[in-house]
């Protein structure tokens, strides 16, 4: 068998029976990841489950060029082969396998804990004891030299915000190294899940991240009609894709307010303020919450939107969507603001392809990377999107991006609240396939949010894996700070504006 | 009993109207923004507010952590002594008193980084490296501006620079150089208050603060003072532009303060709409402006020698 027909295809949303998967050899599990990764494919999920003594590992690859995923299995003991030196993107995955099975990737270039806490199996790889470790007790890396300083970042940050350790070896103010240390907020989602779908399930999965509550609960939701077969009817669909473009629209214009207040560039900042507030009240007027809990449920949305109400809704974004063109034109047309931008924590396409960044932060380096193109599902097969694509790799692309992505997903909004497709919001979903792997990747706001569940033989959650856009998206950041002003770290971070509780899970 | 009189008129302008500076400032930005704003008087609350909190000090400082702040207020204090307020002449003015005005700042700069460097923080030391450096760069533009002063007024107190004849000056050939003198000026009151587009005395950022960053650690009365002194400072170091500007003559002592009041809250709506309009400068960009300034000053002083 060719290294490349051992991977076994599945779209986007689609359900595989494990019995389909084989389970190959470790060296002919390599060389297809390999053989695929060199092909342009991309590791959207690595992660293993138990299967008896042993572990079986399982890895998501996404291939944008042919809108299709490719998934491969195999077997590991307590050690393997890292493959991180040669695929780098995989550096992180490894990690977070030692971390949650002691099952040790040798000869891995940077081995550290991720999150900080105890192993699921009581083998732990760094032979910590037995109480939950301390986040951010690890050893640093250190630049040595007289004149090096090392500052000490969080993680009780100056603002109300979530807590995180960085460690900055610099000189001057020049950073020479960054070091990000997570875990502060691990709540063991992973586990919590097991077993599962239970009636806590939504609502776990909705505050993976707060802010992308929406991209979470439509992930799961596209999980669970892979493996119940139900389908969502068209009115269901219009609705989630408006739920999950005023996710972004929110967020979005938030950041780039954000981004004004760091550059302390008042009107913008207070204008976006307002605005993101306007965005979060159109969300509840879809399902009574802001920040759409309880909307995107199995089968469709669990909230009616009469024609009437999606008439209204559309004359508010109307005069939301002028107010903030007009926020974000005096924001790009401030010569003082594009020189804070221009050039400042600029990260090189390569980098960004080796690391595996998604969403903003990969498309403002150049990468063409947008689920809602490759791998669209529900409303988003029928709607056209054109990834933003910038090249710049700095915090000017990164705003640009998300510039861009808001007119964009105005015009989006509006298209579909004006063409509603009657009928019902949602259908029954079948239960859950038994020994079955689903995927679903969701372009959330921040990224690609990737959902992998596989199932018992009654249908229950064995394994469920979630990868944050977060997860990828930080190593980008500690890259964009190198040779940096530390005085621009604020601005770099807020133009990443990654989430600790979606890494840390 | 004349001289006292004066002498308590002038602390007296100082003392009570320094906070109304910031007030204005914040409501002028609050304007910009769309907000209706804090109250004016809301800095007098804040110190208030500050004085009446207990003041926490951290076990590894040592005496010298509370001389910063005390240095912050008593030297604004001391400073305004030598500078006029508008057409009020100075309480004490002496030849050279120009030296004595600059090198005070000085004093109380040391005693700030001192006491930021006193806490051992990773922060406030490179605050305090901020400061220095910038500082550094700021000064030969004050005294560039003074010599240009002086040159003009052939005189070396800060009453007689600043006195009757300026309003003579702008008509005459050497109102260009004094153009420059207020542009250069208002660069050093920007920079040496802490203001946008050299530093952001609202953010939260450490990492990017230059004065602020100083002060991290000072709470309650400490705190207090720290405010208040930076208040005091924007006043007499804003005086100058103020006078520059506005060298009206009333005659009266009443007339004399009233426009001086108005030319101070004036500037300090200048301050809040440069704040509004601009962003912050990267901090490698700073030192570049500030020699583009020193040149500026340059210029100014090359002009009245011809």
């Amino acid at each position: 068998m060719s290294p490349l027909r051992a991977a076994v295809p599945l779209t986007n949303g689609g359900a595989i029976p494990l019995a389909d998967l084989p389970l190959l050899g470790r060296g002919h599990f390599t060389g297809a990841l390999l053989a695929e990764v060199a092909e342009g494919a991309r590791v959207a999920a690595y992660f293993a489950a138990p299967a008896g003594r042993v572990l079986e590992l399982y890895a998501i690859l996404a291939r944008d060029a042919h809108s299709d995923l490719a998934v491969l299995r195999t077997e590991i003991g307590s050690d393997y082969p890292s493959l991180a030196s040669r695929c780098p993107e995989l550096q992180l995955f490894e990690r977070e396998i030692a971390e949650q099975y002691g099952s040790i990737p040798t000869a891995h270039p940077w081995f550290k804990p991720v999150r900080f806490h105890r192993s699921w199996n009581g083998r732990d790889a760094w032979g910590r004891g037995a109480e939950r470790p301390q986040p951010a007790v690890q050893e640093f890396y250190r630049v040595e030299g007289e004149e090096i300083h090392e500052v000490a970042v969080g993680p009780v940050h100056a603002g109300v915000i979530e807590p995180g350790h960085f460690r900055f070896q610099c000189h001057g103010e020049l950073v020479m190294h960054l070091e990000i240390a997570l875990g502060y907020q691990h709540r063991d989602v992973e586990r919590l899940l097991l077993g599962g779908p239970h009636p806590a399930t939504p609502h776990q999965l909705e505050t993976v991240a707060g802010d992308t509550s929406i991209g979470h609960a439509t992930a799961w939701s596209h999980v669970s009609e892979a493996l119940g077969g139900g389908s969502v009817p068209p009115r269901g669909e219009a609705l989630r894709l408006v739920a999950l473009e005023l996710e972004r629209l929110a967020n979005h214009v938030g950041d780039i307010g954000a981004l004004a207040g760091d550059v302390g560039f008042l009107p913008t900042a207070a204008f976006c303020g307002r605005l993101r507030g306007d965005y979060l009240n159109a969300t509840a007027v879809l399902c009574g919450s802001r920040f759409g809990r309880g909307l995107v449920r199995p089968g469709g949305v669990a909230a009616e939107l009469s024609d009437e109400q999606a008439a209204t809704l559309r004359e508010r974004l109307a005069t939301v969507a002028r107010d903030t063109r007009g926020a974000l034109e005096l924001f790009f047309d401030t010569p003082s603001v594009l020189a804070r931008l221009e050039g400042t924590g600029h990260v090189a396409v390569e980098d960004a392809a080796a690391v595996g960044l998604v969403g903003v932060a990969a498309r403002a380096c150049g990468l063409v990377r947008d689920a809602r193109k490759h791998h669209p599902l529900g409303g988003y097969r029928t709607a056209g999107i054109e990834p933003a694509v910038k090249w710049g790799g700095d915090v000017f692309a990164r705003a640009a991006v998300r510039q861009r992505e808001i007119d964009d997903s105005l015009a989006l909004v509006d298209r579909t609240l004006a063409a509603l497709p009657p009928g019902p919001v949602r259908a029954e979903n079948g239960s859950p396939r038994p020994k079955s792997l689903a995927v679903a990747l969701v372009e959330g706001w921040r990224g690609e949010v990737v959902h992998a569940a596989l199932t018992d033989a009654a249908g229950r959650f064995s394994r469920y894996k979630i990868v944050d856009p977060s997860f990828r998206n930080w190593t980008g950041l500690a890259l964009a700070l190198r040779g940096e002003q530390i005085s621009d770290f604020p601005l770099c971070n807020k133009s990443f504006n990654l989430s600790y509780c979606g890494f840390d899970l | 009993m004349e001289m006292l009189a004066r002498t308590a008129l002038h602390l007296l302008l100082l003392l009570l109207v320094a906070p109304l500076l910031q007030g204005v400032i914040v409501r002028t930005k609050a304007l910009f923004a769309g907000r209706v704003g804090a109250p004016l008087l809301q800095p007098y609350h804040d110190l208030a507010r500050l004085l009446r909190k207990e003041c926490v000090v951290s076990r590894t400082t040592t005496w010298v952590f509370l001389a910063g702040p005390a240095a912050g207020v008593a030297v604004p204090i001391l400073a305004a002594l030598f500078m006029p307020f508008g057409a009020l002449p100075a309480p004490i003015a002496f030849t050279g008193d120009l030296l004595l005005f600059v090198y005070l700042f000085g004093v109380a700069r040391f005693f700030t980084v001192a006491s930021a460097l006193d806490t051992g923080s990773s922060f406030e030391g490179m605050g305090g490296a901020r400061e220095v450096t910038f500082a550094c760069l700021a000064e030969p533009i004050v005294l560039f501006c003074l010599i240009v002063l002086a040159r003009i007024a052939d005189a070396l107190s800060l009453t007689a620079l600043l006195g009757p004849h300026l309003a003579a000056t702008w008509r005459g050939p050497a109102g260009l150089s004094l153009g420059l003198v207020v542009v250069c000026l208002l660069v050093v009151l920007l920079v040496e208050n802490s203001r946008i587009p050299f530093d952001d005395p609202n953010t939260h950022l450490e990492l990017t603060m230059i004065h602020e960053v100083m002060v991290l650690d000072h709470s309650g009365p400490p705190l207090a003072m720290v405010l208040y002194g930076a208040a005091l400072k924007l006043m007499v170091l804003g005086a100058p532009i103020v006078r520059l500007l506005l060298p009206v003559n009333t005659g009266s002592w009443a007339g004399d303060a009233l426009v001086f009041l108005g030319g101070m809250l004036l500037l300090a709506m200048l301050i809040g709409v440069i704040e509004s309009i601009m962003a912050r400068l990267r901090l490698v960009r700073i030192p570049q402006v500030l020699i583009g300034t020193t040149m500026l000053s340059g210029f100014a002083l090359v002009l009245v020698l011809r």
